[in-house]
């Protein structure tokens, strides 16, 4: 029984923080399948989020809810404003200058974030009915674990009826499967682009919001994760929302498990694995495209 | 990949005879006589800031380091977020013989550090050369990071996140000691070592070896199609890009004198390839001028300021991507063009 509660435990934690990943990833997902555009500066959208979420919340005193919408639309909002004056210029420009573009971003987001807010760790307050333990029957476990569980796989869930159900989710398969094909039959990828980099980027931020106690919240956020966000959108397959949700679950629960067990180095199995998955399939276990 | 302006590009078809074009191409691997002032340079360094060889280290180091980058990405158009593997094997390779008394002599740890690192480059190369795009970035990033759990692993062996401090190094051909409160000797040594590899990798670059790898950057599927063996072709690049990224580490090791985790790691990848790119890629000294720039800027902007540092370095890479992507030289000789086009119609 002590045994099967641990287990449970450990699995818990496991996919909570495999889900924080699964809401930061899955917009670089979606974009990167669009367009292809290696957009290393994803994790700095989901920390900008995230210090917007719990400065409103901290400082300004906004609830919880009110604190993600102001932390999805701001991000958003800046999101589309990179997008429109600096990504669109690099689209077709090599891979390598997109590396270093947005390199460049992460530290400018480094910077900026140090300057304005300071370098130290910046924690979330919970609301208190989310602070608690929560009874599930055969396992008492934090309230909080479980909140983020169910809303990732609602999130995941609610982008893939979008996806599979919409007109718009229709047109962002089109894209990803075929883009000069979508093009020529009149589907605008430009616009396209812009909403769902928006849409990506806001959601990234409420996952760097909700996420801050499992990942940790300070200006590096972007470049100590950034290795975790690659993984799990190319391990899951580009433009997969399914698979970024499966292949995101999986690391975090790896990723809880090793560092458990194994503190030194045990992170290795995992680039390991990733290494042994992308050799076998390159397109990533459920992409359908070449990365 | 496209490199517009790049000036090993092109018009390799036309060989052959006294045509203008052959002998254009006859003349680009001529010596030129600027081509000495990195070492005049690099001498009147070791005389005018005695203070500062340590730093002169550091800065050759990168330079070496840099350069076996530019052989993989700037002439084989092989995209890595890797590199720091080979330097960090490198680098271990010095630092474990010397630690446990097994080899100290520099000159020959070197050429074990190049042998190991090339070993670890031409397996990883067998696998990792099929893919491109996303796909080999991510597992070019992976062996890295793989490289390094298995050195913080390894702990018992490698001192783990600590490192092995100290490191015994023997004399230079068994006269010239080490000195670890001032680096002469290292420095000399440094400026030696980097001399031979570049020789070595101009002479590389310069060949019909060199060409076709230019080729395969530019138009892989030409190159196929001409009947070159474009995988052999790549993996003997890539391994001896690895071998002299060793080399690079070793010469890290046994300047400072010691090894830690930090040769293994994501920011030193990122920053040799900050290092290239700004200066310009492809381009041979490419890798001198980014390291001078990088570093100088370094110094100077993390005295004001460290957190300015990072924001200079993040607009200046912003600026490069957007608008100068052929870095420092490649903004110089645009320069140079326009100034000549004007010299001639007035």
């Amino acid at each position: 029984m002590n045994f099967a509660a641990d287990f449970a435990s450990i699995i818990l934690g496991g996919l909570a923080a495999g889900t924080v990943l699964f809401i930061v990833s899955v917009g670089l997902s979606i974009t990167m399948g669009l367009m292809g555009f290696i957009n290393l500066a994803h994790g700095a959208f989901a920390m900008f989020g995230g210090y917007l979420i719990v400065l409103a919340m901290n400082r300004a005193h906004y609830g919880f809810p009110a604190a993600l919408a102001l932390g999805f639309f701001g991000t958003a909002a800046l999101s589309v404003l990179l997008e429109r004056f600096l990504y669109r210029r690099l689209y077709r420009a090599g891979e390598l200058d997109q590396v270093l573009f947005t390199i460049g971003l992460i530290f400018i987001f480094i910077a900026g974030t140090t300057i304005v807010v300071g370098p130290e760790h910046q924690t979330l307050q919970l609301p208190a009915a989310l602070s608690g333990q929560l009874n599930l029957g055969f396992i008492r476990y934090r309230t909080y674990s479980v909140f983020l569980i169910v809303i990732g796989f609602l999130i995941a869930l609610g982008i893939w009826v979008t996806f599979e159900r919409t007109r718009i989710g229709g047109q962002i398969r089109a894209t990803v499967d075929n883009r000069r094909m979508a093009e020529s039959l009149g589907i605008d990828v430009d616009r396209l682009f812009t909403i769902t980099f928006a849409f990506g980027s806001g959601i990234a931020a409420i996952g760097g919001g909700l996420g801050a106690e499992f990942l940790g919240l300070d200006p590096q956020y972007p470049l100590e994760y950034l290795v975790y966000f690659l993984i799990a959108v190319s391990v899951g397959g580009l433009g997969s929302v399914i698979g970024v949700y499966y292949a995101a679950l999986i690391l975090g629960v790896l990723n809880f498990v090793l560092t458990l067990y194994l503190p030194k180095g045990g992170t290795l199995f995992i680039y390991a694995l990733t290494i042994l998955i992308l050799l076998a399939r390159p397109q990533g276990l459920f992409g359908r495209k070449e990365l | 990949m496209s490199v517009a302006a790049s000036p090993a590009g092109g018009a390799s078809a036309a060989a052959g005879g006294g045509s203008p074009a052959a002998q254009a191409l006859m003349r680009r691997h001529r010596l030129r006589w600027w081509e000495a002032l990195p070492w005049i340079a690099g001498m009147v360094f070791y005389f005018a800031f005695p203070a500062y060889l340590g730093f002169g280290c550091d800065l050759l180091v990168t330079i070496l380091f840099a350069l076996s980058l530019d052989l993989a990405l700037g002439y084989a158009g092989i995209i890595t977020l890797g590199h720091a593997a080979f330097f960090g094997a490198g680098a271990y390779t010095v630092g474990m013989l010397a630690t446990y008394n097994i080899w100290t002599e520099p000159i020959t740890s070197l050429l074990l550090a190049a042998l190991v690192a090339g070993l670890i480059g031409f397996l990883s190369g067998l696998v990792l050369l099929r893919a491109k795009g996303l796909t080999l970035l991510m597992l070019t990033l992976c062996t890295m990071a793989l490289l390094e759990q298995a050195a913080n692993m390894a702990h018992a062996y490698t001192g783990g996140f600590d490192g092995l401090p100290s490191l015994p190094i023997a004399p230079v051909f068994g006269v010239f000691e080490f000195n670890p409160l001032y680096a002469d000797t290292q420095y000399l040594f440094a400026l030696g070592v980097l001399f031979v590899c570049f020789v070595f990798v101009r002479t590389l670059v310069y060949s019909p070896f060199g060409q076709s790898l230019t080729g395969i950057r530019e138009n892989v599927l030409r190159m196929h199609a001409i009947g070159s063996p474009v995988r052999r072709r790549l993996m003997i690049c890539y391994t001896i890009s690895a071998a002299i990224a060793g080399i690079a580490g070793g010469l890290w090791a046994q300047t400072n004198a010691y090894v830690n985790l930090s040769a293994l790691g994501l920011d030193r990848a990122a920053t040799v390839l900050i290092v290239l790119i700004l200066g310009g890629y492809g381009r041979l000294y490419g890798a001198f001028i980014g390291a001078v720039a990088y570093l100088a800027l370094e110094h100077f902007l993390a005295q004001i300021y460290p957190t300015a540092w990072q924001l200079g370095l993040g607009l200046l890479l912003v600026v490069i991507s957007l608008f100068a992507r052929n870095g420092i030289l490649g903004l110089g000789e645009m320069l140079w063009r326009r100034y000549r086009v004007r010299r001639v119609k007035p």
